[in-house]
């Protein structure tokens, strides 16, 4: 039984895997297309994800005041930045709040609201505390969320060379 | 003479049966405020795309002013608005239209809604009348920055922040959106971009598909 299948199956011709006119001639158009598709999107697709992809501008340090002039007590000081958007440069000026933690080390705060984005400001209340006019977020001296924020203040990274306070890009706060 | 024209255009092109199947359809009794007051419902979806057409239409003309440019934006929307004739005009059917065309969707989802359109065979309408929503709510969102005021900026702002806080993409989001590191120059050409051409042209493709669908399944049958 086995036999004779066998051989049945030998008189059968060879079916040969080929491919049939019309498949070639879908596959050819179909890639041809894909492949001028490709190349007109492609560009316009890499020109839109530019700023994804280009390298990010190494913050720079701006010198912003004397050591010797931070006390416990926090300070307002202003400093200009060099800002380059695209084909617009300008030189907006940020503002921080400097001061000393116990230990004297000299630490700066971002006056940016953590809440919604406004401008804190110091001891307003006369508690010794940072407090923001919005909606009345409140700091510690470390920039510690005491009501309404989230979080706590941003900080500066800060060095000192020379006697002289350099601040440079902001950071989550390190103080709390 | 018009009827002369038609005539001539008529015999070459037979455009007759092109408008008849786009004209002649019949509206159910349930669908007409002329029948039943309350029908009235049923025009919230028309009136949104009256109200579009209004919105492309104004947005056109005010491009013939308007300059994406950090420098310049905000003085070419006020000369627009207060020298130019009209200005307050058009800019105003442009702002008001813009909270108006929501409302009137808004509306429009509810009816499809509580009169149970949606369900087969016109899930896909729904869907895509959702997509339609979503560009919406885009085109409100990129052309709230157009005239680069404080509101304008800090809205942007609160924008990006939430884009920024979606679980791992979130800051590449906000990058791509934002076309870099500060809200500034590139923020407003892409925003501009993304409002005046890539947008509409989603809108158009979606409404395109909505009007189609809803011809071909026709209006669903009453309560």
């Amino acid at each position: 039984m086995s036999n004779h299948e066998h051989r049945e199956a030998a008189h059968q011709p060879v079916k040969r895997k080929e491919m049939s006119r019309r498949q070639f001639l879908s596959y050819t158009l179909g890639g041809a297309t894909a492949f001028m598709a490709g190349g007109a999107v492609l560009p316009m697709i890499r020109f839109a994800v530019d700023p994804l992809l280009t390298q990010k501008t190494e913050g720079t340090f701006v010198k912003v005041v004397e050591e010797s002039k931070i006390t416990n007590e926090p300070q307002e000081f202003r400093f200009q930045v060099h800002q380059v958007d695209g084909w617009y440069e300008s030189d907006p000026e940020l503002t921080a709040w400097i001061s000393r933690d116990q230990q004297g080390n000299v630490f700066a705060l971002s006056p940016v609201c953590k809440h919604l984005g406004c401008t804190i400001n110091w001891n307003t209340q006369n508690d010794n505390q940072y407090f923001c006019p919005c909606h009345e977020a409140k700091y510690s001296p470390e920039g510690k969320n005491l009501a309404v924020a989230p979080a706590p203040l941003d900080e500066y990274d800060l060095k000192i060379e020379d006697g002289f306070i350099y601040l440079g890009p902001i950071k989550p706060n390190t103080k709390v | 003479m018009f009827k002369g024209i038609y005539n001539w255009i008529d015999e070459r092109l037979d455009i007759t049966p092109m408008w008849r199947d786009v004209a002649d359809h019949e509206v159910p009794e349930h669908v007409n405020p002329a029948h039943h007051f309350s029908a009235f419902v049923y025009c919230f979806g028309g009136l949104t795309f009256f109200i579009t057409v209004i919105q492309i239409l104004s947005g056109m003309f005010l491009t013939m002013y308007y300059v994406p440019d950090i420098i310049n934006a905000y003085a070419s929307v006020d000369y627009l608005q207060h020298k130019v004739a009209f200005g307050a005009i058009v800019r105003g059917m442009h702002h008001w239209g813009a909270s108006l065309v929501i409302v009137m969707m808004f509306l429009h989802t509810l009816r499809v809604f509580f009169t149970g359109s949606y369900k087969a065979p016109r899930e896909m309408n729904w869907v895509v009348g959702m997509l339609i929503f979503f560009i919406m709510l885009g085109l409100g969102l990129t052309g709230y920055l157009l005239p680069w005021d404080n509101k304008a900026y800090f809205a942007t702002k609160v924008t990006l922040s939430i884009a920024e806080s979606v679980p791992y993409i979130g800051p590449y989001i906000a990058t791509l959106i934002n076309g870099g590191e500060v809200v500034g120059a590139q923020t407003l050409t892409r925003f501009f971009a993304i409002h005046v051409f890539f947008l509409p042209g989603a809108l158009l493709a979606l409404l395109a598909a909505h009007f189609f669908m809803i011809r071909k399944q026709g209006i669903s049958g009453p309560l």
